[in-house]
């Protein structure tokens, strides 16, 4: 039984597994920078260890460091979260040999699943449908040209270690490519250690729907439903909803079993995610799949009652799953929108001093904040500070809720994208559905430069 | 003569000009990094690069000088 876990992560995410130990009375312990000494989550753990100076490969990436914090505070388990080490099959490796338990997927699958190479084959021999593309890694711009004759522009270029829309870029043309394959598999080298490229189609009107799964180690597998998370600025995900406005009842359940097949088939254990590209006609195609919690996992929680966090404690403990697809429904409506630290048009970060922050309260509002009032935002991480949840019976009460919530979020000191946010739940678009993926493109950006 | 400056904090990812060299008006001088974000900071002006006042690595502030351009 775990007793006592350590988290491998920092903000919001860090303070959201601590709330779900507490529930369960299961102790904490905190890791941090010294960039993150006054973050909520490290005041909020039980106890509370320094990894070492804020950029990453000297903090929340030194996985030898964490593991022999683990072992002295007497941790029994270690929940990653999302980013940093979660996807690390080496790091859920050592977190075993070292006696401690990983709450997640065992090593090999995240391996598998972290190349995006390997995880197109792997869905494919699992009948899971694929995006036309390349099946192993594109070595040279020359290649890459060829391929493109056979697939057709626009292209989708990124690099196979990828992740964070880094080395990742849509391509039109053969002179595009050529110039875009240089630069991406040179930052890939540098970001990931492998230049590997890799290349598909790129959908039009796409939209990203994906399916939420949670596996134990007794093969019983389940998927919680479908979040549509098409509004995206850099290739980044910045409004997320459950379910999703677009897809009809049969596509959810092909998706769904879809989901749950595969995640057999390859054995997958924990909590995981399987991302889709879904086209106009409701064809769905494999993106990718998430090995760990992600940070929408919230919408899917309010829509089922489930507590992921504590599926993902107790499949790690062993247990076998208590609910089956049977039992699941969708109650109501969920949408999560993300705070992030950035310019609202140019999208590009704010680092700096919230002087005032008020974060909205209320009957369906809910709240997961990495920031405080009279806070430094340090620029070394990622710029999400927060995120804002919200339910309503339906989907238009809920986007009710979500503007009467915006308009009471204040914070001051820093440049923020709730204008950005604000604007775009008002759009007709997205109140009518219609959000794909070249929504920020298509919609938001459009009105802003005009204005 | 102008003063290239940081436009936010970061970190300096990558320098793309040296000293000496003649640069046009916005070509990028030095590509940050903040928020896992690469930021290019570009001349605003055509010129020479006088000096270029930050390493690989170095960390700025908003406002910071990062290269003087004549």
């Amino acid at each position: 039984m775990i007793k006592k876990i350590l988290i491998a992560n920092r903000g919001e995410i860090a303070a959201r597994v601590i709330r779900t130990c507490k529930k369960l009375n299961i102790r904490t312990v905190a890791v941090f920078s010294e960039a993150d000494q006054k973050a909520p989550f490290v005041a909020l753990a039980d106890e509370s260890y320094l990894l070492g100076p804020p950029r990453v490969n000297e903090s929340y990436l030194k996985a030898d460091k964490i593991i022999q914090i683990a072992k002295e505070a007497n941790a029994d388990a270690i929940h990653p979260g999302y980013g940093f080490l979660s996807e690390n099959a080496v790091f859920a490796e050592k977190c075993q040999e070292a006696g401690l338990t990983f709450i997640g997927p065992r090593g090999a699958i995240m391996k598998k699943m972290g190349s995006k190479i390997e995880a197109r084959k792997t869905m494919q021999a699992a009948g899971v449908p694929v995006v036309p593309g390349t099946d192993g890694a594109v070595e040279s711009a020359d290649e890459a040209l060829a391929i493109a004759k056979e697939i057709g522009y626009p292209i989708m270029l990124k690099a196979s270690a990828g992740g964070g829309g880094i080395g990742m870029q849509v391509v039109e043309s053969d002179a595009e490519l050529t110039k875009a394959f240089a630069s991406n598999s040179k930052r890939a080298e540098t970001f990931f250690g492998d230049g590997a490229m890799f290349m598909e189609k790129k959908l039009e009107n796409a939209r990203h729907i994906e399916v939420q799964l949670l596996a134990d180690e007794y093969g019983n597998a389940v998927h919680l439903f479908e979040r549509e998370c098409s509004i995206q600025r850099r290739n980044q995900k910045v409004v997320e909803e459950a379910p999703s406005p677009f897809i009809s009842e049969m596509t959810r359940m092909k998706m769904g079993e879809t989901a749950v097949t595969a995640a057999k088939a390859i054995g997958y254990t924990n909590a995981g995610t399987i991302e889709f590209l879904v086209d106009e006609e409701e064809n769905f195609y494999f993106l990718e799949m998430n090995t760990r919690i992600q940070v929408e996992h919230a919408i899917t929680e309010e829509i089922t009652g489930l507590d992921i966090v504590e599926e993902q404690i107790n499949i790690a403990n062993g247990e076998a799953l208590t609910i089956d697809q049977a039992s699941l429904n969708i109650n109501g409506h969920a949408i999560e929108v993300r705070i992030y630290a950035e310019d609202p048009v140019s999208f590009f970060p704010s680092p700096g001093h919230i002087t005032t922050m008020e974060a909205p309260a209320g009957e369906n509002v809910r709240n997961e904040l990495a920031v405080t009032a009279n806070y430094d935002v340090t620029p070394y991480y990622d710029p999400m500070i927060g995120k804002l949840i919200v339910t309503g019976a339906t989907r238009a009460e809920a986007i009710e809720v979500l503007k009467s919530a915006l308009g009471n979020y204040k914070i001051d000191g820093i440049k923020t994208n709730i204008p950005m946010l604000e604007t775009v739940i008002d759009h007709e678009a997205f109140k009518a559905g219609n959000t794909t993926t070249a929504f920020v493109q298509k919609h938001y950006l459009p009105m802003v430069k005009t204005n | 003569m102008q003063e290239v400056k940081a436009s936010m904090a970061g970190s300096v990812w990558k320098i793309t000009v040296n000293k000496g060299e003649s640069v046009e008006e916005d070509q990028d001088i030095v590509i940050l990094e903040s928020m896992k974000m690469e930021i290019p900071i570009a001349s605003e002006e055509a010129g020479t690069v006088k000096e270029i006042k930050v390493a690989e690595g170095d960390f700025v502030n908003e406002g910071d000088v990062i290269a003087i351009i004549e």
